[in-house]
């Protein structure tokens, strides 16, 4: 069996992110060098705050400020860092209880190895630089050995505070179209459009799936069909996507290539767009190197009946 | 032993905006979920379960949000569903909760869904750059609207149909005060002027982008029986799936959604949808779906959709009003959408939508469609309990 095809596949966007009240507060406290926690109702201070009472579910608004000092409650050692995370260097991930408050913040602890670090050691924050209102102006925490800090009395109120992030996030895949499209991907490097038909139903699928998804059984029969094909039907698209080289207006059509069972989604040319019409006959146009058709054009045999590809639209 | 009828005895929805830049998600729900208690007089003690839906996690990029949801709906110790159909969850969303009180597993459920579309980017989300694929086309619109010109070219419907339904929608939006799009000077001349995006779709008959969330109060007799205000009762309610692409589909009226709306109909003893059901709020996230589903869901023969729409019966004032709320057209926080329609619906029936109210509305049809026609949800309420 030929090798299955593999390529990288990247995801990632800026997502942004509106704070709400309570983490606005908080975020705004760290570029300000004050770290804030919020009280519960039953008097307990959660750091990191959140806006609801976990035990009650009452919205909760008080902030108070705690020491930038605290605790480790416990602690994993990171041997090999990744993109993105706060240190470059070995570090450990700790939870750490600052002092005066109740719950535990997640953060990496900067020390020589994990023989350094113990549960119930204390840490300061160390602060970045450049603070801009994030959870990385904590550049991380670090081994201290002196008292507790004391808080500045903080309000918790700010003149200009942070009111959104932008959190970019990016996951890296490895994509495998599987065994039946790789089939046909290599089909179509000979500019052959190879389908798999089903045992069962004898409908021909192209692009093949490796199984029929109404029969629910594995398909390997390979049918070649095309190259020529109907337009079953179309829209004209007058907005330009980013990232798509396509100038506008162009036609974006279902077409249903001679021998197969459903239609597959390809660009009309060689025709204006206006005159694209349900039922014309078009044949794939390759260029160079293109792992697809570039686009498909009239063949300039007469229309389709409609009767002969209603049920292929 | 039959089941547990189901009561909605609270609604609450955001108001719906492209933007909520002061609240956090947690924030969004909240919101809502605080009204839908608020109009049942219940607090966060009296809630036994949450089942809460969004579409993909890709669209805000928060992975689970109903993790760290949890806070904010009061579900701490409580069990905590997430439901995930695509454009379809809000509907699936309710129907997942209204299941827990029918089979007796819980007796009041809060539920809800929501989308803040403006920190996500639901073109993006749904145009990844998967390798040996050829991208050709970026966005919904473009998906839906060969599928369109399908349905016109099957039916000979007049190319002016889409723009009455999204006249229509755009002035009962007026009267909806939570709904996004608010156009006071909308003309049908100007809704027809507007310019073709993915022919035959223009601006005008597409939904917008919205910030927003919706929540109900589930509950059983007894919880009815407790509740200040009347209640909407479930008298059916399903979901059918289908893949978006195989051989011999229908995508102009799925098989799926024919099967889904008979399931509803047959729980409810509905002989004739047309004439025994009296409103419908319906997922239409492009103008012409609206005489697509009248056709799906039997209130219109095959081909015969158009004429109820352009006759005007599916009017706010007609026989059989359509989208009363102003509908996807209007606002579309994609995961709440279903939802919205299943709770204008249960407005409807309690005699609560307000300016928007149906004259005598005692059964109308929630609808919820997402997917490529992929997946459906339906549920039929009434103002009287089942079998009463």
């Amino acid at each position: 069996m030929p090798e299955v095809l593999k390529a990288p596949l990247v995801v990632e966007f800026p997502f942004t992110r509106s704070l709400g009240p309570v983490q606005s507060a908080f975020l705004t406290g760290l570029r300000d060098r004050v770290v804030l926690g919020v009280r519960t109702g039953d008097g307990r201070t959660l750091v990191p705050p959140v806006e609801y009472d976990p035990v009650t579910a009452e919205e909760i608004r008080d902030l108070v400020e705690v020491a930038p000092t605290g605790t480790v409650t416990t602690w994993a050692w990171n041997h090999e860092p990744r993109r993105g995370q706060p240190l470059e260097t070995p570090f450990a991930w700790v939870l750490v209880r600052l002092d005066g408050a109740d719950t535990a913040l997640l953060h990496a602890l900067d020390a020589p190895g994990p023989e350094a670090v113990h549960t119930d050691m204390r840490v300061r924050v160390r602060w970045a630089d450049d603070r801009v209102g994030a959870i990385t102006d904590i550049a991380c925490f670090e081994p201290y050995d002196g008292d507790a800090a004391q808080p500045t009395g903080h309000s918790g109120e700010f003149a200009d505070p942070v009111t959104g992030i932008v959190a970019a996030a990016r996951l890296d895949y490895t994509y495998s179209p599987g065994r039946a499209q790789t089939a046909y991907i290599n089909a179509l490097a000979d500019r052959r459009a190879v389908g798999e038909r089903c045992p069962a139903c004898r409908k021909v699928y192209v692009p093949p799936r490796g199984a029929c998804p109404t029969c629910g059984v594995a398909t390997s029969e390979q049918v070649e069909v095309g190259p020529a094909g109907t337009v079953t039907t179309f829209c004209i698209v007058n907005i330009k996507a980013k990232n798509l080289d396509i100038e506008v207006p162009y036609v974006y059509a279902h077409i249903a290539l001679d021998g197969a069972d459903l239609a597959l989604h390809g660009r009309i040319g060689g025709i204006p767009y206006d005159q694209v019409r349900m039922g014309l006959r078009v044949e794939p146009v390759w260029t160079e190197g293109g792992r697809y058709p570039d686009h498909y054009r009239p063949t300039g045999e007469p229309d389709a009946d409609y009767e002969t590809y209603k049920e292929l639209l | 032993m039959s089941k547990e009828p189901v009561a909605v005895t609270g609604i609450g929805q955001t108001k719906h905006v492209a933007a909520r830049r002061d609240v956090s998600i947690a924030g969004l729900v909240r919101e809502a979920a605080q009204r839908a208690l608020d109009d049942a007089e219940l607090t966060w003690a009296d809630i036994d379960a949450v089942v809460i839906g969004k579409a993909p996690d890709f669209f805000e990029g928060v992975m689970m949000p109903e993790l760290y949801l949890a806070d904010a709906l009061g579900a701490v110790g409580k069990p905590m569903l997430r439901v995930h159909t695509a454009g379809s969850v809000g509907g699936s969303t309710a129907l997942v909760a209204a299941n827990l009180v029918a089979a007796r597993v819980h007796g009041t459920v809060l539920t809800v869904a929501f989308e803040k579309q403006s920190e996500s980017n639901a073109m993006w989300g749904l145009s990844l750059p998967i390798p040996f694929q050829q991208p050709l086309l970026a966005g919904a619109g473009g998906f839906f609207a060969p599928h369109v010109r399908a349905y016109m070219r099957r039916t000979g419907a007049p190319d002016t149909v889409g723009s009455l339904v999204a006249y229509k929608d755009r002035r009962n939006a007026l009267k909806n005060p939570y709904a996004h799009l608010h156009e006071h000077d909308i003309t049908l001349e100007k809704v027809q002027a507007s310019p073709m995006l993915w022919d035959p779709i223009r601006y005008s008959e597409t939904c917008p982008s919205s910030d927003g969330a919706c929540a109900m109060v589930l509950t059983d007799r007894a919880g009815a029986a407790r509740a200040p205000r009347p209640a909407a009762w479930m008298l059916g309610g399903a979901m059918r799936s289908e893949p978006t692409l195989f051989a011999g589909k229908d995508a102009v009226s799925p098989q799926a959604g024919k099967d889904c709306a008979a399931d509803v109909y047959r729980q409810a003893g509905i002989a004739d949808p047309r004439r025994d059901i009296d409103a419908v709020e319906m997922y239409v996230p492009f103008s012409w779906y609206e005489p697509m589903w009248l056709e799906n869901l039997g209130f219109a023969d095959e081909g015969e959709g158009w004429k109820l729409t352009e006759s005007g019966v599916t009017e706010l004032d007609g026989d059989l009003p359509v989208n009363m709320s102003g509908g996807v057209l209007s606002t579309n926080p994609i995961g709440a959408s279903g939802m919205i329609r299943f709770a204008e619906a249960a407005l409807q029936v309690r005699g609560q939508a307000g300016e928007h109210q149906v004259d005598g509305a005692r059964k109308v049809l929630g609808h919820a469609y997402g997917g490529g026609s992929q997946f459906f949800s339906m549920w039929l309420v009434g103002a009287e309990p089942p079998d009463a």
